[in-house]
């Protein structure tokens, strides 16, 4: 339209209009247009509420997660325990979700574990996505060096990521960094494709090759016009990361091969659970309430994010 | 043929408006448009992007998008019957038996994993209760008629074992095999080279003649309205502004903007410039081939010779054209030389030095001496860096300071005829041609001695089209620069080329003055391109003062 526009009217003038309107429409701007999405809303303060609860654990009424009580095993949520401190005085201390078969506080566990999960998720995601983003852009502007990456990828992704990890954390001694380090590297190689595939299809843009016309030298050809490209793509990506990280750490947990079992993870207390499942669920219920609400949290905050960043679904002028 | 015959008219429209969702630019994408279309007639649909013309098509087949395009008014008549009240089942019944419709890309129009036969076979299926044998006869009878070679083996194969032109011919094949009254074809040509779209023309010409269908030919392109069109309709902002036959629209438009496009449509006859003077060559290449080829661990070795031996110069002040079809090769020449690829063997100098072998580090001193002008105007600026960022980037890159980038910057914007104000605005906030602009200023910025226009005119509308060239011309004038233009449309090329090099398959096939090969072309593929070019005999006027 504005082409034909063009050809009539008065050029200057026409662009100012066209500027004043999009100076409205440009001021809504990204983090307006995040919080009208309602998955990015509701993911988002759940994510928070789950930060402030791992920050805030020792203040919200909890004992020392790892305080075993051999008199208090296999109690039911609710259970009420009554004792004579040295002083005469009555105490007593709710077990709000239980206790497990050591006689520990199961609410207290849940909220600690907390932290463990969300510093897994957020270490792995971050950890994959500066590797992936460096090794993918490398391998996808530098030919030679692509095929020699990609195969080595190839041959980490045919492994399959949980057995990985398990072997990782076997050949290694059990501790919250081989963990971590565990459920990065099968993530690395997803992220390494990703950053590849925008990195072949924006080198071969116009814009890029004006710019080497211009005698833009590689890295700020990389850092100005590659790597803005990949931000969007990325945080969506890091968001299913932590969501899946989340995951694998319970289940490493759960099979035994994580996280050493004195340190209260979701996964720790559903695997010490697991044999009294039948007649005590709540030490499986509660901590995979917990797990299941996050990861749903992420990945909806993951897809809300997709639809205001992803710039394939931006509308283009 | 006569436009004029009192026959009833297969197709009538009356005063069709379809409204466009809210929030766009305007509440019409076809507003009131009235026209009709006779048997034995073309009718042409003409008009610049975004003047509704594919949207009046596509109501006519029932095909507008449920839920954004509805027609809210007027009625569209095929042989007396309304379609827009017409049921899915009933449109579905009409489509193919008696109104068809052809696109522009025949590659995307066609089903890939379906032999071309199948789909032919699916419209007779579908329509008529034919047996099968009779039905491949009538296949083999329609592909005969549209000319394809061999239809015994065309019959079974796939959409991408065929060229272009052949893709659209099973197209044609498959919208008249059920003898419709009407036919829709919008742009089919445009996607294809201009010898094959000159036989695609003629083929639609000679089957809609034979068969007596009323043709609706939606296109931007005045050289084919001229080629084929009984009568005209020009549409602007979703109206018709101008309805007639040919001759009245083409040689006496009443319209000031019938007359602006007109006027615009670049002339087959070259223009008289300077001459060829004889200045020292900014840029000469020797021999220059380009293959390329994949061969290595696990890959099939491929090889396509795109540029051979390839020898041309450009002197000082003067524009060499780069003509030829798609896949002539005339891209890979202007990035070789551009070193956005390096070529196989070969040297180019500019000046006198051979830049064709320099490795990163030594190209780089010689980079800002040539420059670069792409073809998609939307592609070629980074959409995430203002303006301004853009253009002086070049010059950054080179130690100039940033103040100092920025001043010349604003003195480039004014040069291109923009206002100097808008550096930091957002390349999305500015139309195609202003792109274009943008990025000749991008160019001039570096001070190059030789600007290479790859293609840079042809995704513009006619008129702003004009506009961009008259300024490229005006820009080589004023700076004396050597110019490369790459164009594959022969109008453009007569109008801004002191010298022409004709490219077929990687050869420079004719290379010489322009107004002589232009007025005497001495290769067969030369005279066969020219040939080609649609409307070569029709003088469009100038009748804008």
């Amino acid at each position: 339209m504005s082409q034909i526009q063009e050809t009539h009217g008065d050029v200057s003038s026409l662009v100012d209009a066209a500027a004043e309107a999009d100076a409205s429409s440009r001021k809504l701007s990204i983090w307006e247009r995040l919080l009208q999405d309602k998955s990015v809303v509701i993911g988002g303060s759940i994510m928070a509420f789950m930060v402030l609860l791992s920050i805030m654990a020792p203040l919200l009424g909890t004992m020392d997660p790892s305080e075993i009580d051999p008199t208090y095993r296999n109690k039911t949520p609710g259970f009420e325990k009554v004792w004579t401190d040295e002083d005469d005085k009555e105490q007593s201390w709710a077990f709000r979700m239980g206790t497990d078969t050591l006689g520990r506080d199961t609410y207290s566990r849940v909220i600690y574990g907390t932290q463990v999960s969300l510093i897994v998720g957020i270490t792995v995601a971050a950890l994959s996505i500066s590797l992936g983003l460096v090794i993918g852009m490398f391998a996808g502007y530098i030919r030679w060096l692509d095929g020699l990456v990609m195969r080595v990828m190839d041959g980490l992704m045919a492994i399959p990521g949980i057995l990985l990890a398990i072997a990782l954390v076997s050949l290694s001694s059990a501790g919250l960094d081989t963990v971590i380090l565990a459920i990065t590297i099968p993530e690395v190689p997803r992220v390494v494709r990703l950053v590849r595939s925008i990195v072949l299809s924006i080198r071969e843009e116009p814009y890029v090759e004006a710019a080497i016309s211009t005698g833009t030298r590689l890295h700020l050809i990389l850092y100005r016009h590659v790597l803005p490209n990949t931000v969007a793509p990325l945080i969506v990506q890091g968001t299913y990361i932590v969501a899946s990280a989340i995951l694998v750490e319970a289940i490493l947990s759960f099979l035994g091969a994580g996280i050493p079992p004195e340190i209260p993870t979701w996964g720790n207390i559903m695997a010490e659970g697991r044999v009294l499942f039948r007649i005590f669920p709540h030490n499986i219920l509660f901590p995979g309430i917990f797990l299941a609400i996050t990861v749903l949290a992420v990945n909806m905050l993951g897809d809300g994010l997709r639809d205001t960043l992803d710039p394939r679904l931006e509308k283009r002028t | 043929m006569s436009a004029e015959n009192s026959e009833e008219p297969v197709l009538q429209v009356r005063g069709l408006s379809v409204e466009l969702p809210k929030g766009t630019d305007r509440t019409y994408a076809v507003e009131e448009i009235s026209y009709e279309v006779r048997p034995r007639e073309i009718v042409c649909l003409v008009g610049e992007s975004g003047s509704g013309k594919s949207v009046s098509a596509f109501s006519v087949m029932g095909l507008l998008p449920e839920g954004q395009l509805t027609a809210v008014a007027g009625e569209v008549l095929l042989q007396g019957e309304n379609i827009l009240e017409a049921s899915e089942e009933r449109l579905r019944a009409l489509r193919c038996t008696r109104m068809s419709m052809i696109f522009q890309e025949p590659m995307t129009a066609l089903n890939p994993v379906m032999t071309c036969g199948d789909q032919i076979d699916e419209v007779l299926d579908y329509h008529t209760d034919m047996g099968q044998a009779e039905r491949r006869a009538k296949i083999l009878d329609i592909m005969e008629q549209v000319r394809l070679p061999d239809p015994e083996k065309m019959i079974d194969a796939y959409p991408h074992q065929l060229s272009g032109g052949q893709r659209q011919r099973i197209m044609i094949a498959m919208a008249l095999v059920l003898d419709p009254v009407l036919l829709i074809a919008d742009e089919p040509t445009t996607a294809l080279d201009v010898t094959t779209q000159a036989q695609i023309l003629k083929l639609i010409k000679e089957l809609q003649t034979d068969h007596g269908t009323g043709v609706l030919f939606i296109t931007h392109d005045f050289g084919v309205v001229a080629e084929i069109a009984d009568r005209v309709a020009v549409m602007q902002w979703g109206r018709i502004v101008e309805f007639g036959t040919r001759e009245d629209v083409l040689s006496r438009p009443r319209e000031a903007y019938t007359q602006m496009l007109i006027s615009s449509v670049p002339s087959m006859t070259p223009r008289k410039r300077g001459g060829v003077t004889d200045a020292k060559p900014v840029l000469r290449t020797r021999d220059l081939n380009m293959v390329y080829g994949s061969s290595g661990f696990l890959r099939r070795d491929r090889k396509v010779h795109a540029a051979k031996d390839v020898s041309i110069e450009v002197r000082r002040g003067e524009t060499l054209g780069v003509v030829g079809e798609s896949g002539s090769g005339k891209s890979t020449v202007a990035r070789c030389i551009a070193r956005l690829i390096d070529p196989t063997s070969g040297e180019i100098f500019i000046d006198d030095d051979d830049i064709a072998r320099l490795g990163v580090g030594k190209l780089r001193s010689h980079r800002r001496r040539t420059q670069i002008i792409f073809q998609d105007p939307y592609r070629s600026l980074n959409p995430r860096r203002r303006i301004g960022d853009s253009i002086i980037e070049g010059p950054t890159n080179y130690g100039t300071s940033v103040a100092e980038a920025f001043e010349r910057a604003r003195e480039l914007m004014a040069l291109v005829n923009l206002d100097p104000n808008s550096l930091d605005r957002y390349p999305h906030q500015f139309s195609g041609g202003q792109r274009q602009r943008i990025c000749i200023a991008r160019a001039l910025a570096m001070e190059p001695e030789l600007l290479i226009a790859d293609e840079a005119v042809s995704a513009l509308d006619v008129s702003v089209q004009a506009q961009v060239l008259e300024l490229l011309d005006d820009i080589r004038e004023k700076l004396d620069l050597a110019m490369l233009f790459i164009t594959h449309d022969l109008r453009v090329a007569a109008q801004v080329c002191d010298r022409l090099a004709v490219m077929s398959k990687g050869e420079v096939v004719e290379y010489g003055p322009a107004g002589e090969i232009f007025n005497n072309p001495q290769h067969e593929y030369t005279r066969e391109l020219f040939a080609a070019a649609p409307g070569r005999d029709w003088e469009f006027g100038k009748f804008v003062a």
